[in-house]
């Protein structure tokens, strides 16, 4: 026993998720990961680098570039008492699968009057901001949390993507995790052993007075550096990280209104019919007599996500955009 | 049972597919059924002989035409038909319908109306018991018409590639809807797909039940013994409509005329009296028992209930928190 106290490790976001896998995979036999690539080639992103090694072929399984047919089997398996992890590339892709995920896994427990309940998991990379142009870098985590039936999560920080496939794995209903392209390089303090989360609730990354940004995933760091910049021009922000986008925690959203009468919501999705439309409807359904100034958005520009770099940011909400919107509200 | 019993008991199963799906024709004009009703008769003999070679722990994937495969795999036909009234009692709760039945006790997973969309799910299902050291079956139902879908083709790769037991069962009625399968398909020699696949597959006439049951029983067995999936194309013919709303213009009165003389029932049952295994008054006690079963099912579903509208968003999710 020593008494020194060590210093708190860091951990990349991409880390995170691949400690979370694997402890999963050690405890409970009946969890795999299975996807494009996850094995030999260690992911294409590196998340599940070095699992291969650990867990063998079975339990990290590279399957062909058959997305419908890979997220169909994870539905399966999980109805034929397995916890499958089922990796797919990119949102983009995860089109291929949308019939599984729409028409299958979304719908399973209900048309079967109950009787049936789909315990998978399906992680993806989403967004923007790598160069990577209109068909690896679009948004589209909208889309999955318009479906009834579905747990949606995009975890913003070290802690969530550690600590939310914990629970997301009990979850006996399918949940889909969105993790943000921009957010795997994220290094922070390694969370508590066993930090599992909460996937339910949205959180206060940073309390404030005068204004509210309402934001999560990729767009988070955005947020919480503009907070710093209005700080310093004297206006006070909040940041309410929704981090569960269906069932969306209304009530956190109500209660930050409330308190500052101000908001700003920043998705990277475009602003039509989208997660910010939705979050704007409830403020407006729910808490319009609360406000004392417009509600603000910041989204992705109505275009297909360029290639090169200027425009690609141009596209994007970015901590200047966030920062503008705020001080329009305010009148500084 | 003995042999011959075995196959009266074939013959009745058929019998109370057919029986049960012509009350359910008169019951839509009823308007006791609503929604899409896609009717199996002509293709009895395909879900009789395939569900008859099938363990209680395998698992059936079916298509929105399977009343004839909950009715095969023991669904009780009252709870069936409760089921197509809308009513509670129903064997999904009135949530499903025509298409959408399901039932765990007998691990039978639907009633899947997006064409292809239960092969991934069955290759899944296939993989768990594979993953788990279980030597079951998963058989899987899907028209002619799936074999367009790209759904097919990663299915079978999968499962061809994993080599897991899955039982691929391919009921050929010529077309999809309305589309003939010459129209469809730039190669109509659907075993050419399978055996693409590497996976070992056979075209059976399905409109012989002793033939299903004979290729069903062999494939299942080789499946279940490790031999990977298999592939079945069950050659049949719909008598009916596609569903209530169609015309049918698309085939000759003459080629459904031609059809109906292989009617796989009334040539099995020809085949039994010729051997002398069958009588006209052990005929008759068939169809008593059967038009008793179905008389019994419709009562059960007009004695159903309503699910109280209070509980509309309920099996959205599990009931159980996280």
């Amino acid at each position: 026993m020593s008494d020194v106290i060590a210093p708190p490790e860091t951990i990349t976001y991409r880390e995170a998720i691949r400690e979370a896998m694997s402890e999963a995979m050690r405890r409970d036999d009946r969890v795999f990961l299975m996807g494009e690539d996850v094995g030999r080639y260690g992911g294409c992103y590196a998340v599940s680098k070095g699992m291969l090694e650990e867990f063998g072929p079975e339990r990290v399984r590279d399957t062909p570039l058959s997305e419908s047919a890979f997220v169909g089997a994870g539905i399966g398996a999980a109805l034929g008492g397995m916890r499958p992890i089922v990796e797919v590339m990119t949102v983009n892709f995860s089109l291929l699968a949308l019939d599984q995920v729409v028409n299958t896994a979304a719908v399973y427990q209900h048309m079967s009057g109950g009787q049936f309940n789909v315990p998978v998991v399906i992680r993806m990379a989403t967004g923007a901001g790598r160069q990577l142009a209109a068909q690896h870098s679009h948004s589209l985590e909208g889309w999955y949390a318009h479906v009834p039936g579905l747990r949606v999560l995009a975890p913003g920080t070290i802690e969530d993507a550690r600590g939310m496939l914990a629970p997301a794995l009990d979850d006996p209903d399918p949940v889909i995790i969105f993790e943000h392209v921009g957010l795997y390089n994220l290094q922070g303090e390694l969370p508590e052993v066993d930090g599992s989360v909460d996937i339910t609730t949205a959180q206060i990354r940073r309390v404030g007075q005068d204004i509210s940004v309402v934001t999560y995933g990729g767009s988070l760091p955005k947020a919480i550096d503009a907070a710093r910049e209005l700080d310093e021009l004297g206006i006070s922000a909040e940041v309410l990280d929704l981090r569960v986008l269906r069932p969306l925690d209304k009530e956190a959203i109500l209660r930050t209104v409330s308190s500052t009468h101000r908001v700003v919501i920043v998705d990277e999705g475009w602003k039509t019919g989208g997660i910010s439309a939705e979050i704007a409807a409830i403020i407006a359904e729910e808490a319009v007599w609360e406000l004392d100034a417009p509600i603000e958005r910041v989204c992705t520009a109505e275009v297909p996500i360029p290639y090169a770099r200027h425009m690609e940011q141009a596209a994007l909400p970015q901590v200047p955009t966030i920062v503008a919107a705020a001080r329009r509200l305010v009148g500084r | 049972m003995t042999d011959n019993e075995h196959r009266l008991h074939l013959l009745e199963q058929m019998l109370r597919i057919r029986r049960f799906e012509e009350r359910c024709a008169q019951l839509y004009q009823a308007e006791k059924i609503r929604g899409f009703l896609h009717l199996y008769i002509g293709e009895e003999a395909v879900a009789t002989g395939v569900m008859e070679v099938l363990e209680p722990d395998d698992a059936i994937v079916a298509t929105y035409r399977e009343h004839g495969h909950a009715l095969a795999r023991g669904l009780d036909p009252g709870l069936i038909m409760a089921e197509m009234f809308g009513k509670v009692e129903g064997c999904s709760r009135g949530r499903g319908g025509s298409m959408h039945l399901f039932d765990a006790s007998t691990r039978f997973y639907g009633g899947n109306a997006i064409v292809g969309g239960g092969l991934p799910l069955a290759v899944g299902l296939a993989l768990a018991d594979k993953l788990s050291h279980r030597p079951r079956v998963t058989a899987v139902f899907f028209g002619e018409g799936a074999v367009a879908e790209g759904e097919f083709h990663e299915s079978m790769n999968l499962a061809a590639l994993w080599d897991l037991p899955v039982l691929f069962c391919c009921e050929n009625n010529l077309y999809a809807m309305g589309t003939a399968l010459e129209r469809s398909e730039s190669q109509t020699q659907l075993t050419l797909k399978a055996a693409s696949y590497e996976m070992p597959a056979w075209e059976v006439d399905g409109m012989d039940v002793e033939a299903v049951a004979e290729a069903a029983r062999k494939a299942a067995e080789s499946v279940r013994a490790g031999g990977g999936p298999h592939f079945l194309e069950l050659r049949t013919y719909r008598f009916r409509a596609h569903s209530m709303f169609d015309p049918e213009l698309y085939r000759a009165r003459d080629e459904v005329e031609e059809w109906k003389h292989r009617d796989p029932i009334e040539q099995f049952r020809e085949r039994l009296i010729g051997e002398g295994v069958l009588d006209d008054e052990a005929w008759g006690e068939i169809e008593d028992r059967v038009h008793e079963e179905v008389d019994r099912a419709v009562a059960l579903a007009d004695a159903g209930t309503w699910e109280p509208v209070e509980s509309l968003t309920r099996f959205v999710y599990s009931e159980v928190a996280p």
